[in-house]
């Protein structure tokens, strides 16, 4: 009887309002790449201690696949282990029929906040099925000690300009560090490499793989020059191995002071810039170059909370995502972490400004972004991104060439594609 | 034997046959529960893999799957595009891989494991400790070993990669991966093999190798024509132990390669790709299917090749 009245107590006092719940317990799951899973444990438990809830964090694998992996099994299974979803920008199209529909169930100020285009992103079939959490674009990060000491005054504009720089630097450099690298970025195959390889191609003038409406757009001779040179990167301004890299080993070879130049997300600034970065102060971050007739770009990344609809808790993780996505916590997260927030007004934040620099000057580069093909190619999505950055991996370890990496690989989205995306 | 069966005529028989079947039935109920559990835990989910590798199914919504036959397997549009995995050119890359991986590596840790295992077979002082340290390798698991190996195997800080490669990229290109991966796995797994090898030796009688003595026969001859011989049961059943595991083998490639390129390298790798990277449950179930075979083909190979017997 006792328990029945508990029961009863307990579910009147969730459809009362989350605050005055008494104490569940929630599961939220976060990267741990950089800083990430302390700040996310810091986020969720500012919320657990102002409502007396629980969270519990999930630390999550660190590279993105791995993490679709997983999560899709969770979701698969209908499981409710976990109630809040870290998702990449790629993924609401692929999962979003497992998440609740926001609209309505959080402020409409909140969402209005944010960037348009990222709240689409986020819409699937009329639901929004999560609100976005920090924004990404490719950025180029670059010694500035290294630049001035071997005499240039700015950091390079085209992808030309960029391997002329890292050569002299690191010719000059490995004198006396064998182990000095001009330039380094996310050649590992898999979805990093895609984000890089889509700078590359877009900057250059070879267009975006799939383009919105669908149709292959990859084969032709900008996109197979423009990964002919990113070949000819390899042992000239990067090492061999930078064809093994993820993030967190570029951003490891870079912060341990050698690498004159890395592609890389905003997260990674404000761990160069701490206590015991080799490379602190001598960073700087400029948008990514561009090829001969193509416009600098920057791959569109950034990540959002969504919650489960197996979550028994529902009406808590809602709170608990409107909590984290708020322009306090991303203000927050901007500071400790240098997370691009999703919310316009931030960029123009005298602390924010103050902790990372270089949002100021970025702002356009990281909000004019370029999506991955993954609206047009929905469930499809990931077989894309796979057969494209397994091609590009083809040409940097030199198993094919440009031109013809690109019109396999046409043939390769041809057969993905089927009947239809 | 055949003086019991004399003795009390006609009934004893019917008495033995009633124990031996009341045994029997004994038998059947102990084993029982095993029986469900297996059929539980390993039959109900290899019927499950078997069925939806003929069906197109997504992973994200299982109960949408749709009857193709075998289109799974093979299949041909009229585009003349084929969709079949069979006909797709990175599976066969994987088995020749795996292939590869497992003759090689199966060779090198039986010889060296043999090797190991005698040097701890003879008496020596620290032998128990040397027994102990030898499974240290085995004792880690894969997946920490194996991004163990892939720091060492770096070309800018790795011990191997930087320090005695002089920064080379070993796990960068897949010709030269498979062969850093053999260097793991039999430095992980040698000391397992030399363990079953041991256990093997020690049930040697001595006395026999005290008459070989006497004989004067040299330990050459010895070993040729006594240890190795009298050793090949249990040699034979730790080499399909062994070629199963490195069949399925998928840590090792997946930690020190990604998944894209552990695809690539390993059966399992695909499998994993086909089934939960691009949620194809229908064709990452019949590529486990497909494996299922290729495994079960080369057991029965080996088992009657060889004659091992497991009882």
């Amino acid at each position: 009887m006792k328990k029945v009245v508990a029961l009863i107590a307990l579910t009147a006092a969730i459809s009362s309002g989350a605050s005055q719940a008494a104490g569940v317990t929630l599961t939220i799951a976060c990267g741990a790449v950089g800083q990430e899973l302390e700040l996310c444990k810091a986020g969720a438990d500012r919320w657990a201690k102002s409502t007396g809830n629980t969270v519990k964090v999930f630390e999550s694998p660190n590279l993105t696949n791995d993490r679709l992996g997983l999560y899709q099994q969770q979701l698969a299974a209908k499981s409710s282990d976990i109630d809040v979803y870290q998702m990449d920008v790629v993924w609401p199209g692929q999962l979003g029929q497992h998440f609740v529909d926001l609209k309505g169930k959080v402020p409409d100020s909140l969402v209005k906040s944010n960037f348009p285009s990222i709240v689409a992103n986020n819409t699937v079939n009329g639901k929004l099925v999560a609100l976005p959490w920090y924004t990404d674009g490719g950025l180029l990060f670059y010694r500035t000690d290294l630049l001035k000491k071997y005499g240039y005054s700015k950091a390079p504009t085209t992808w030309a300009e960029l391997a002329s720089m890292a050569k002299k630097i690191q010719d000059g450099e490995q004198k006396t560090n064998k182990a000095f690298a001009g330039f380094v970025f996310q050649g590992k195959d898999y979805e990093g490499l895609t984000c890089d390889a889509l700078e590359w191609i877009k900057s250059s003038g070879g267009g975006t793989l799939i383009d919105n409406t669908g149709k292959i757009t990859i084969n032709n001779p900008n996109a197979a020059k423009a990964l002919d040179t990113a070949a000819s990167w390899i042992k000239s301004i990067s090492p061999a191995g930078v064809t093994t890299y993820d993030e967190e080993a570029a951003r490891g070879i870079f912060q341990a002071g050698n690498a004159a130049f890395m592609r890389n997300w905003p997260y990674a600034y404000k761990l160069g810039e701490s206590a015991d970065s080799k490379v602190k102060g001598k960073i700087a971050v400029a948008p990514l170059p561009k090829g001969a007739g193509g416009q600098n770009t920057a791959t569109l990344g950034g990540w959002q909370l969504g919650v489960s609809q197996y979550s028994k808790h529902q009406a808590e993780a809602i709170a608990l995502v409107t909590y984290l996505a708020s322009p306090a916590e991303q203000k927050i997260r901007a500071i400790e972490g240098s997370y691009a927030p999703t919310i316009p007004s931030l960029y123009k934040d005298a602390a924010v400004l103050k902790a990372v620099p270089p949002f100021g000057s970025l702002y356009s580069s990281l909000t004019n972004a370029v999506a991955r093909p993954s609206g047009p190619t929905g469930a499809k999505y990931n077989q894309v991104s796979q057969a494209f950055s397994g091609a590009v991996h083809d040409v940097l370890t030199g198993k094919t060439k440009g031109q013809a990496a690109v019109s396999s690989l046409a043939t390769t989205l041809a057969r993905i594609k089927g009947a239809g995306w | 034997m055949t003086k019991i069966t004399a003795g009390p005529p006609a009934t004893a028989p019917v008495r033995r046959r009633g124990i031996e079947s009341a045994r029997a039935r004994q038998a059947v109920w102990l084993l029982l529960p095993t029986l469900i559990a297996i059929a539980i835990v390993a039959g109900f989910p290899l019927y499950r893999t078997i069925y939806y590798s003929l069906f197109d199914a997504n992973l994200t919504s299982p109960d949408q799957a749709k009857f193709v036959g075998l289109h799974n397997f093979w299949f041909t549009t009229e585009d003349g595009i084929g969709i079949g995995f069979l006909q797709d050119p990175k599976w066969w890359g994987a088995v020749k891989n795996t292939l590869l991986f497992t003759v090689v590596s199966v060779a090198l840790e039986t010889v060296l494991g043999m090797i190991i295992a005698l040097v701890v077979n003879s008496a020596f002082k620290g032998r128990a400790f040397m027994r102990t340290a030898m499974l240290v390798p085995w004792a880690i698991p894969t997946v920490v070993s194996a991004q163990m190996w892939a720091y060492m195997y770096n070309d800018s800080f790795g011990l191997i990669g930087r320090g005695v490669l002089g920064g080379q990229a070993l796990l960068a290109d897949n010709s030269t991966a498979i062969w850093a991966l053999i260097a793991v796995d039999v430095w992980k797994t040698t000391s397992f093999m030399a363990l079953l090898i041991l256990a093997g030796l020690q049930s040697l009688p001595s006395d026999m190798y005290e008459a070989a003595d006497m004989d004067g026969a040299s330990k050459w001859t010895q070993y040729w024509r006594l240890t190795l011989p009298l050793l090949r049961p249990a040699l034979l059943v730790a080499l399909v132990f062994r070629s199963l595991d490195a069949l399925r083998v998928f840590d090792v490639m997946y930690v020190m390669l990604g998944p894209n390129n552990a695809a690539q390298t390993s059966m399992t790798g695909y499998a994993r790709l086909a089934l939960i990277d691009n949620s194809l449950l229908g064709v990452g179930s019949a590529v486990a299917v497909a494996i299922f075979l290729i495994i079960m083909v080369i057991v029965v190979a080996y088992v009657t090749a060889f004659r091992v017997r497991f009882d």
